[in-house]
């Protein structure tokens, strides 16, 4: 009796640990990419890109390829389709994104259910299974997230200056258009490593909410993305401990975890300057 | 003397016949145009007569549709355009944006701050600054990259009539003590500067060009100016006597109809009041 509660509690311990390890190595991740995708107000852009992974996996089932690589190429492809419609099309982006979201997603669903030799688990996909997180799926997280932000941080210059002026970067040398192309690729890349721990429905709040969190504490973009970081892992932390105690799921929970932070970050404390400095004249 | 000394300066830029097609019509055709080194060259125009794009195609931000534009190999270009938005959410201070697209010398951010009048709000955030602190904020950065050519679009736009005054004179200051060319556009007819070497009149193509001192003899001029503010400010005026067509063609006062408009004359020097048939945009 005694022996099997211990063995119990390390088991949980180390699903628990693992969940808790990845979920931390994503927000590092999705942290400094979600402010991005918050500046350059793509919010609905990101929601579209991961909804079209579903079609993604649906493929990657059919075709018998790597899941990761397949919803990558689909995500990538969504991107670059939206780009070319945006430029050759008469419809705005706003409903060409409608569009796109949308059918990929019921693409993805129908096909699945065409499947029926296999057998898929939907929610997992949909609202992600980070208490089924492997060792394998750890690695990948943390090698594939260190691949992408070691490249934002090499794009980050020509990035940040297409997003604050995408005619000032051209006219600088600064290439906008490849900037561009490539925060696409890193989107499509963390969307496939980011749709195991919290699926596909729950990845932009994953994004937005830690970014939008940590706007009040920033003066620089640079330390933005570090505080959407922090506060992503407090997110993670705090929606999965809540998870274990309340048996919630533990996607959901998370997001949930994130509103809570960027609720509080709203919060005015009288001690802090929260207001921005304007300490000139007007001319 | 000065003039003829100029023809000797390195070219920066060099356009011929460059235009840009765009939904089945022109929006600027036939543009010669050439900027060299320590070279003030003002383009003025009324508003869709092309020249914001006749500036991006100088400096690279719109390819040609027809024509060549040619520019000195690693040309450096400051470049101030007509509007720029930056996303409340993007934490930016004024300091910040001066190295937007390149690391910067801390004296020189400082020098540039203090050449725009500015200095006091290099810890703003940019989003806080008024109409007239954000264009200066724009024009130092581009001062503090010392570029090759500097170019502005509309770069008294929310700055009052003193201010209009103070910045030209800045722009022909920071010419002659670092040789760089300038390429400005000013939507205002009445307002050039003085300083300038090469007034280019655009209308969806070249209408026509001059040395201000051609237009400082007009008696408007005068009439509107005086002597009062001689050294700064010229006017330019003159009565457009043709009209263009959406096919890229010219209807001139008399009705008949022509393939391009450089077969006529403007006078600038006297007033136009013959031009009946025209799109007269002298106030």
């Amino acid at each position: 009796m005694a022996a099997r509660v211990v063995g119990g509690m390390v088991m949980l311990d180390d699903f628990f640990t693992r969940a808790l390890v990845a979920g931390i190595g994503l927000a590092m991740v999705v942290g400094p990419l979600g402010c991005f995708v918050v500046w350059r107000r793509m919010a609905y852009f990101g929601d579209t890109m991961a909804h079209s992974a579903l079609l993604g996996v649906a493929l990657s089932f059919l075709f018998e390829i790597n899941l990761t690589a397949g919803v990558f190429v689909v995500a990538a492809l969504a991107s670059l389709a939206l780009l070319f419609l945006q430029r050759h099309g008469t419809l705005s982006t706003d409903a060409l994104l409608g569009i796109l979201s949308h059918s990929t997603l019921a693409l993805g669903l129908v096909m699945v259910a065409f499947m029926s030799w296999i057998r898929i688990d939907l929610m997992a996909f949909l609202f992600g299974d980070i208490l089924a997180v492997s060792r394998m799926d750890i690695a990948m997280i943390y090698g594939g997230g260190a691949l992408v932000l070691l490249v934002l941080a090499w794009l980050w210059r020509p990035l940040l200056a297409a997003t604050v002026n995408p005619e000032i970067a051209a006219a600088e040398g600064m290439r906008p258009e490849r900037a561009r192309f490539i925060f696409m690729l890193l989107m499509a890349a963390m969307i496939a490593i980011a749709m195991k721990i919290v699926g596909i429905m729950l990845i932009t709040s994953l994004l937005i909410i830690p970014a939008a969190a940590g706007r009040r504490f920033a003066s620089t973009p640079e330390i933005m993305a570090i505080a959407a970081s922090i506060a992503g892992a407090i997110a993670v932390i705090g929606g999965l401990t809540a998870s274990l105690q309340f048996d919630t799921p533990s996607g959901p929970s998370i997001v949930v975890a994130a509103l809570i932070l960027f609720l509080l970050s709203l919060v005015r404390l009288p001690w802090r300057q929260t207001a921005p400095l304007n300490t000139g004249g007007k001319i | 003397m000065l003039q003829t000394a100029r023809q000797d300066q390195e070219v920066l830029v060099e356009m011929r016949n460059a235009g840009v097609h765009r939904s089945g019509r022109w929006l600027v055709r036939g543009v010669d145009l050439t900027v060299r080194r320590g070279e003030i060259v003002t383009l003025i125009g009324p508003n869709g007569s092309g020249k914001s794009t006749t500036v991006k195609m100088a400096i690279g931000v719109l390819q040609p549709d027809e024509g060549a534009v040619r520019r000195m190999p690693s040309l450096k270009v400051g470049y101030v355009p007509q509007k720029v938005s930056i996303d409340w959410t993007l934490p930016l201070s004024v300091e910040r944006l001066m190295a937007l697209t390149g690391t910067l010398d801390r004296k020189k951010v400082g020098e540039a701050l203090e050449a725009a009048g500015i200095a006091h709000l290099a810890r703003a955030e940019v989003q806080t600054l008024s109409g007239g602190e954000f264009q200066r904020a724009l024009l130092a950065r581009a001062l503090a990259r010392e570029p090759d050519l500097l170019v502005l679009d509309e770069p008294v736009q929310g700055v009052d009539f003193t201010g209009e005054i103070a910045l030209y004179q800045l722009i022909s200051e920071i010419r002659d003590r670092t040789g760089c060319g300038v390429l400005l556009i000013s939507h205002d007819l009445h307002v050039v500067m003085a300083a300038t070497d090469t007034v280019i009149c655009l209308n969806g193509h070249i209408c026509c060009r001059g040395t201000p001192e051609k237009v400082l003899k007009s008696p408007e001029y005068v009439r509107l100016f005086g002597a009062r503010a001689g050294d700064t400010l010229a006017i330019y005026h003159h009565h457009h006597d043709h009209t263009h067509l959406a096919d890229g063609r010219v209807r001139q006062a008399d009705g008949t109809i022509v393939d391009d408009c450089h077969a006529h004359h403007h006078d600038h020097a006297r007033d136009g009041g013959q031009g009946g048939g025209g799109h007269g945009h002298a106030g």
